[in-house]
């Protein structure tokens, strides 16, 4: 697991080096994932070289916009979040548990295949090293540990990468999560790029990091370098256009159940379930128990799931959250206010996926003020027709 | 607030995820839609022990897996209990199974019913329907230790006569003397003497010190709703009062999410809760 | 041996009572007793009294011509059975069966209706109890209905 060595000293790695990071990290035995064309996006995937990056590409968000567009640069990391987080590695969309058969009247279940490979993660930024911590604490840190998380989680390498410019979505801001990456990772880098020079500042967060660090062409950096990855990332705070006003928010959910603005969402939401799948902190899954067509062997397989879909909450006779509105009010009200109960933290950290990649553009931030303004609103009428009263 | 026993774990399970074999020993059909299965585990060393209000994760080879809260006795480790009404495809085929027959149990999960936090208190237990089933638990308990509690009154409403659940049973405890049990159905025959109506009529006139009193209710929502309201109508403290909640559940130990209500995993959290924990979320609509 | 007056002067039903009302209505009152499965009054006869249940169990039933009769409702000590007599068309809804042996004091409902005609804080009274009876007996109905054991 990675921890954070304090050390103070900052390195400087040449672009035209970085493809010995890939090539130390694939040599230790990683499986080497970071950003990559595809689909008309960045992704994160498997990435064996420099020129599997992303190079030269950005995207620009907004609510319900995605799009890929050239740089005027050369800079590996000029893009500013992949649509599916680093969840998709850690907390895999599909999972087997375990496979059985019967034998002699009762069955057995079959030994666990091989541990996955370890892998190293190359691009992950403040927020997605945010959202980690937050399903550590959902899957390691609870009275039941995740075995399938905790087995690729353990012998995690994180290069995290401070960002360079804020996306049309992101609020990280808000909630303290960004954009300058603070703990929790192996390396980080921060990329300097412009007509004379391309090179990124490394900081050590780990042990493990240090020793990679040692088989890295790096020298050090000197004081004006050093100071640039809080310079860089000052600079994208001041671009975040959104912001999430967390006042009192637990409070404000708790006491909104019947606000009218959910009506107003629930005509636009179309519980396409795009947010949840988006979500670097999203968990649900489901367990789907199947037997091959001799009925000898069943099989225990889990896959993501999605506080949306109809049957989320079936129980005998029906659904308990039946309509659009109590489904969105359900995601929003975990996500910002009874998740804190539950794991102590804020459930969002201000990535923007959700609002970039829903089809109708709900914006989470602009509806929790809305949902305030409704409270507040509603709260005045009371009060004058109480004065009229009296 | 009363404690509820947390959560214990027999021995610690290398997969959470994992059912073990179990053995039927026994299926006793209880009405027309509901049955009891008696089962010991496979491997011959396992005892199995839970606490009252707990329940188990059944798995039917092949077909799927669902929650159901153990209804036998805590004393007798050997012997695993559970009793079921079909209401899907696990739990009718679950419905064919007969002696011989293996099923996988997971568990137990879950919080338990406030049973040593009512020493020296009357026990007043109201059930509705299959609900009689998670607190017969606590009836054996009560009974095994019979000293340590003031009153023990159970009131329960089922559908109709033929429904009753553990009729032999309710019948030999009812010819105690320091046992009450108040039995109304919402509609009975001709042959039926005894009470009808709802089960919250009941609670007015049982007998039991309602300030002196611990209340377990288990049964359909809105039951559970009316009958605490009933029973701070009557005096009793909302603390002194615990209910147990369903949801559906997938995996039971936190992790799948199907579970919450409100703040809480009903798998982890409850599901016996008290009453205060939750009164206000159970008046919102689609929680 | 206690008086009819003294009966309902102890019974809950009429707690708060003048004691005069309490004369005036142990005047229309006598003691009756209905041997177990006797029926007390059947659906559709006229609703001449009602009854101050002492003692026993009565069932309310809703005879069905598939599936018999079915009991609707139990009533028991301190349970006022019938109240069909203060409203028009005054005929019983259901029938009413004694399951156990039941002690009960019957009160003519005509002339209690003449006396709370004439007097109508007795009346007022009446119609305030009834109605409290009614109100709990639609509550339980209600949730009866949702027949949520199936």
């Amino acid at each position: 697991m990675t921890s954070n060595t304090n050390s103070s000293t900052k390195f400087v790695l040449e672009s035209t080096d970085f493809q010995r990071l890939i090539d130390v990290l694939a040599g230790i035995g990683y499986r080497v994932i970071g950003p990559t064309l595809d689909h008309n996006a960045v992704i994160y995937d498997d990435i064996a070289s420099v020129t599997d990056l992303p190079i030269g590409w950005t995207d620009e968000q907004d609510a319900a916009t995605y799009r890929l567009t050239r740089r005027a640069d050369e800079a590996f990391f000029g893009y500013v979040i992949a649509p599916q987080s680093w969840k998709k590695f850690l907390h895999p969309s599909q999972v087997r548990l375990w496979q059985a058969t019967l034998n002699n009247g009762t069955f057995d279940i079959l030994p666990d295949p091989e541990k996955p490979e370890p892998m190293a993660f190359i691009g992950v930024r403040s927020c997605e090293l945010h959202a980690i911590a937050i399903q550590d604490r959902i899957f390691i840190e609870g009275e039941y540990v995740d075995p399938t998380y905790y087995a690729r989680r353990e012998n995690l390498f994180i290069v995290a990468v401070n960002c360079g410019q804020a996306g049309g979505t992101c609020f990280c801001t808000s909630v303290n999560t960004g954009p300058k990456v603070e703990a929790g990772y192996d390396l980080a880098l921060t990329e300097i790029i412009d007509h004379e020079v391309h090179y990124f500042v490394v900081e050590v967060g780990s042990e493990q990091g240090q020793h990679v660090l040692t088989q890295l062409p790096v020298r050090p950096a000197d004081k004006r370098e050093a100071k640039l990855p809080k310079t860089i990332t000052d600079n994208t705070a001041s671009q975040i256009k959104r912001h999430l006003n967390t006042d009192g928010i637990k409070e404000l959910l708790y006491t909104s159940s019947e606000n009218s603005r959910w009506d107003e969402i629930a005509k636009r939401c179309l519980t396409c379930t795009n947010c949840t799948m988006v979500c670097p902190t999203c968990f649900c899954t489901t367990v789907e128990d199947v037997t091959d067509l001799t009925g000898q062997h069943a099989e225990r397989t889990r896959k993501w799931d999605s506080c949306f879909t109809m049957d989320f909450s079936y129980i005998h006779g029906g659904s308990v959250r039946y309509s659009t509105k109590s489904r969105y009010r359900q995601w929003m009200t975990h996500k910002l206010a009874t998740w804190i109960d539950q794991f102590g933290t804020l459930g969002c950290v201000g990535c923007g996926r959700c609002i970039t990649w829903c089809p109708v553009g709900i914006d989470i931030t602009a509806e929790l003020e809305a949902i305030r303004q409704t409270k507040v609103k509603g709260e005045a009428t009371k009060e004058v027709s109480n004065e009229n009263v009296g | 607030m009363i404690n509820l026993p947390s959560q214990t774990t027999t021995r610690q399970l290398t997969d959470p995820m994992k059912p073990e074999p179990f053995r039927v020993k026994r299926v006793m059909k209880e009405s027309y839609d509901t049955f009891t299965l008696e089962l010991e585990p496979v491997a011959t060393d396992r005892q199995f022990t839970f606490a009252p209000g707990q329940f188990n994760m059944l798995y039917m080879f092949g077909v799927g897996e669902i929650p159901i809260s153990i209804s036998g006795d805590p004393n007798q480790p050997g012997m695993l209990v559970h009793t079921t009404r079909i209401v899907g495809s696990v739990t009718k085929a679950m419905s064919k199974l007969k002696a011989g027959d293996v099923l996988g149990v997971r568990g137990p999960f879950g919080t338990g019913w406030p049973v040593s936090a009512a020493k020296g208190c009357d026990v007043i237990l109201v059930a509705g329907g299959i609900g009689l089933a998670p607190l017969r638990p606590v009836l054996y308990q009560t009974l095994a230790h019979r000293d340590r509690y003031g009153k023990v009154v159970l009131l329960y409403g089922c559908r109709s006569p033929e429904d009753i659940l553990f009729r032999k049973e309710l019948e030999k405890w009812r010819a105690r003397f320091d046992l009450e049990i108040f039995v109304t159905v919402d509609y009975g025959d001709s042959d039926w003497h005894g009470n009808v109506g709802v089960v919250t009529k009941l609670i007015p006139k049982a007998p039991f010190d309602a300030l002196n009193a611990v209340a377990m209710i288990c049964g359909p929502e809105v039951m559970m709703r009316f009958t605490a309201i009933e029973l701070q109508k009557r005096g009793v403290d909302g603390e002194s009062i615990a209910l147990s909640m369903e949801r559906n559940m997938k995996c039971a130990i936190g992790l799948c999410g199907h579970c919450q209500f409100g703040p809480t995993f009903i798998c982890k959290d409850g599901p016996v809760f008290n009453y205060p924990q939750l009164q206000s979320w159970l008046a919102q609509w689609e929680v | 041996m206690k008086t009819l007056d003294e009966l309902l002067h102890e019974h809950e039903f009429f707690k708060g009572f003048k004691p005069e009302h309490l004369e005036l209505m142990a005047g229309c009152a006598t003691n009756v007793v209905f041997e177990a499965g006797q029926y007390i009054f059947h659906e559709n006869e006229e609703a001449n009294y009602f009854y101050v249940i002492r003692h026993g169990l009565v069932a309310l039933e809703i005879h069905d011509p598939r599936r018999g009769p079915i009991s609707i409702d139990t009533l028991q000590e301190n349970d006022v059975l019938g109240w069909s007599w203060l409203f028009t068309p005054y005929r019983r809804h259901f029938d009413a069966k004694a399951v156990k042996l039941t002690r009960a004091v019957a009160i003519d409902g005509i002339c209690l209706r003449t006396k709370c005609e004439n007097d109508h804080t007795l009346g007022y009274l009446m119609m305030q109890r009834f109605a409290t009876v009614l109100a709990d007996r639609l509550e339980q109905t209600r949730l009866q209905v949702l027949k949520l054991y199936d």
